[in-house]
């Protein structure tokens, strides 16, 4: 199990944003009345997107919000380890250390962050770090999420470049960062996906009769 | 080879335009009108003769899950719920059809929510992918203002479809502990029985299924089940995304048939195994928690179910993991006994002390700091683990140490016979 605290400094109070308290709303009424509490993961994560990380004010807010005993939330936010319990740099690297990004640099990348952010979760400049568990892009491996979106294909030159950048506030477009790629394609020339008739809408002509529907129809 | 005439996902790369008139272009909602005529019994039919197994790992017949649903709605609602949690390391397979292919996707879901008499659908979506929730989102609200779901829709089955998402557990791609979150609770499995299909969702009769077992469905009913069926070995039938990770020269994910050779699949379309095939050491070919094949049971075996299942491995979600002769493979797995630890819910106990000690044993391994008789004793309580907790979370942590030590045992003998050699003796150093 992740151990996980909450920050010793909490803020006196959480109060949602006009826009955020609407949002609640929308994600209360997907579910059916009286199951409200299968909103409370978006929410949380809806309170961190505001404040950077998520207080225990917003725990009890949310509990609230949502008829939930207090102990509930927090029990969901110290559980799910994308919810951060202090505060993190304004651009959050999440380094992917699992073993399909380790076979292929991912330790190399975490000396990189060493280097240019300091310690695991120590916030330098508009930086910080943290190693995460598999991220779910193993193909354009190894990679980070850094804050919303997934850089990839990464190498110690063009990870150590993007954390530069961020850490000068300037924009990196997310995606894979191998000039050679689209995205999980492989290196240069695809090896399938290259036949011209899948694209020129011969797949959507009208189909006169469904395959095996005759037996069911005379019935 | 599959033809790329036969391929289902023909804009797995994003090369294409993900948005609704671009995805009917490539076929997606031909003929769905049509298909829901015809009726939940015969859904389920052509899905069960067309031999899709789920895609999710464990390979549950598709069809023969969706009949275990009740015939009739009575007093409580059907659910369909998609496992989009997609987190078993080596896997990227989901992703790309959220975000490339979402119509064929939510296509599927009104499908199959309609074959089992479910008016409402959820998509439990892994919170890590933002990109995925956004385009996905922005697909079905598309196919909403299109009236191709929602109440009223074109095709006559009133069907919602929420997307829901978690927020970093690997518990949660586990159907009931899934439910659970979706419940907004914290991720910890439930005991079976009862199965979801009795009492799931806030007790209501459901049933999880994978995305791409979903997203496959309609392409299966435009082409017949025949069709998907003439791919693969008997039992294991249809095309499949295989995402190959590691020590390739070009890691990809593709779209191939079931039980093509695993030498072919890495041959054909990753560049082969860096530095040549007779440089591999190891595979994993089916996600971190299946157990690793060394390289003579690589060079002939055929990727799927059945054939992976005999050398005690397993197909999973199809994703290979490649290591060469370079890879320390006592670290490598050391690795994914730490993912265990982390990821463990902590509501067994095998599984919760377990994946923690087993570790921690590893890791000293790996420095070679052990005695011998540790791997004897790994491998026991390995053992002990497997079998003995709620969800299949302790028999996935178990099965890599087993496969290391099956197959690379003297790799840990090798580093426990090496740590000593080189080192000042003790005694000396303890007399002056």
């Amino acid at each position: 199990m992740a151990s996980r605290k909450p920050a010793t400094n909490q803020p006196a109070s959480f109060q949602w944003s006009e826009e955020n308290a609407n949002w609640c709303e929308t994600q209360v009424a997907k579910f059916p009345a009286g199951r409200q509490a299968s909103a409370v993961i978006p929410m949380l994560w809806r309170a961190q997107k505001q404040e950077g990380w998520i207080s225990i004010p917003a725990m009890e807010t949310i509990a609230k919000q949502l008829d939930m005993p207090y102990i509930r939330v927090y029990e969901v936010a110290t559980f799910y380890t994308m919810f951060n319990l202090a505060p993190v740099g304004e651009f959050f690297v999440q380094l992917c250390g699992t073993t399909p990004c380790m076979l292929r640099g991912a330790e190399e990348l975490k000396e990189v962050c060493r280097e240019k952010i300091g310690p695991e979760m120590a916030i330098n400049g508009r930086l910080s770090w943290l190693e995460v568990e598999c991220l779910g892009a193993c193909c354009n491996a190894p990679m980070a999420q850094i804050n919303d979106y997934y850089y990839e294909d990464l190498t110690p030159d063009n990870f150590g470049a993007i954390l530069d950048k961020l850490q000068a506030g300037e924009h990196v477009e997310p995606g894979t960062q191998n000039p050679n790629r689209h995205t999980s394609d492989p290196e240069g020339e695809n090896t399938t996906l290259k036949d011209e008739s899948l694209y020129d809408g011969s797949m959507a002509k009208p189909i006169d009769k469904l395959p095996n529907s005759e037996p069911a129809k005379a019935e | 080879m599959l033809q790329d005439k036969d391929r289902i996902f023909t804009n797995l790369y994003g090369l294409q335009d993900y948005r609704l008139e671009a995805a009917k272009q490539r076929g997606a909602w031909n003929a769905t009108a049509e298909m829901l005529q015809m009726g939940p019994e015969w859904i389920i039919q052509q899905i069960k003769d067309s031999g899709l197994r789920g895609r999710g790992g464990a390979g549950f017949p598709t069809g023969l899950k969706w009949s275990f649903m009740p015939k009739e709605v009575r007093d409580r609602p059907h659910y369909l719920i998609v496992n989009a949690d997609e987190s078993e390391p080596g896997t990227c397979k989901d992703r790309e059809i959220m975000r490339h292919d979402p119509h064929l996707f939510i296509e599927g879901c009104l499908i199959a929510s309609f074959a089992m008499k479910a008016n409402v659908c959820y998509i439990y979506i892994r919170g890590e992918y933002i990109f995925e929730r956004e385009q996905l989102q922005r697909a079905i609200d598309e196919a909403y203002a299109a009236k191709l779901i929602g109440p009223g829709n074109i095709h006559g089955w009133d069907f919602d479809l929420y997307l829901a998402h978690g927020a970093g557990a690997y518990i949660c791609g586990e159907e009931t502990a899934l439910l659970e979150s979706l419940e907004g609770k914290k991720g910890q499995p439930r005991l079976k029985p009862p199965f979801p299909a009795g009492a799931g969702l806030y007790g209501c009769p459901s049933t999880v299924n994978n995305v791409e077992s979903i997203a496959v469905v309609g392409t299966i009913l435009r082409r017949g089940a025949g069709w998907f069926k003439s791919f693969g070995r008997d039992n294991n039938a249809g095309t499949k995304l295989f995402c190959i990770s590691g020590h390739v020269n070009k890691p990809c994910n593709v779209e191939e048939e079931m039980s093509i050779p695993l030498r072919t699949l890495i041959d054909r379309h990753c560049g082969g195994v860096r530095g040549g095939w007779d440089n591999l050491k190891a595979v994993i070919p089916g996600g971190s928690s299946v157990r690793c094949l060394p390289k003579d049971i690589c060079d002939d075996v055929l990727m799927d179910f059945d054939a992976l299942r005999e050398h005690k491995s397993g197909l999973g979600t199809a994703a290979v993991i490649v290591m060469d002769k370079s890879t320390d493979m006592v670290r490598a797995i050391a690795r994914i006994a730490y993912f265990y630890k982390h990821e463990s819910c902590g509501q067994c106990t095998p599984c919760r002390e377990g994946t923690g000690w087993m570790w921690r044993v590893l890791t000293r391994m790996a420095e070679g700091d052990a005695e011998m008789w540790e791997i004897d004793k790994l491998l026991d309580v390995a053992g002990q683990i497997e079998g003995h907790t709620i969800c299949a979370l302790g028999d996935a942590a178990a099965w890599p140490i087993q496969g290391l030590i099956q197959h690379f045992r003297h790799e840990i003998e090798d580093k426990i016979t090496n740590y000593r050699a080189g080192k000042p003796h003790v005694q000396v150093a303890a007399a002056e």
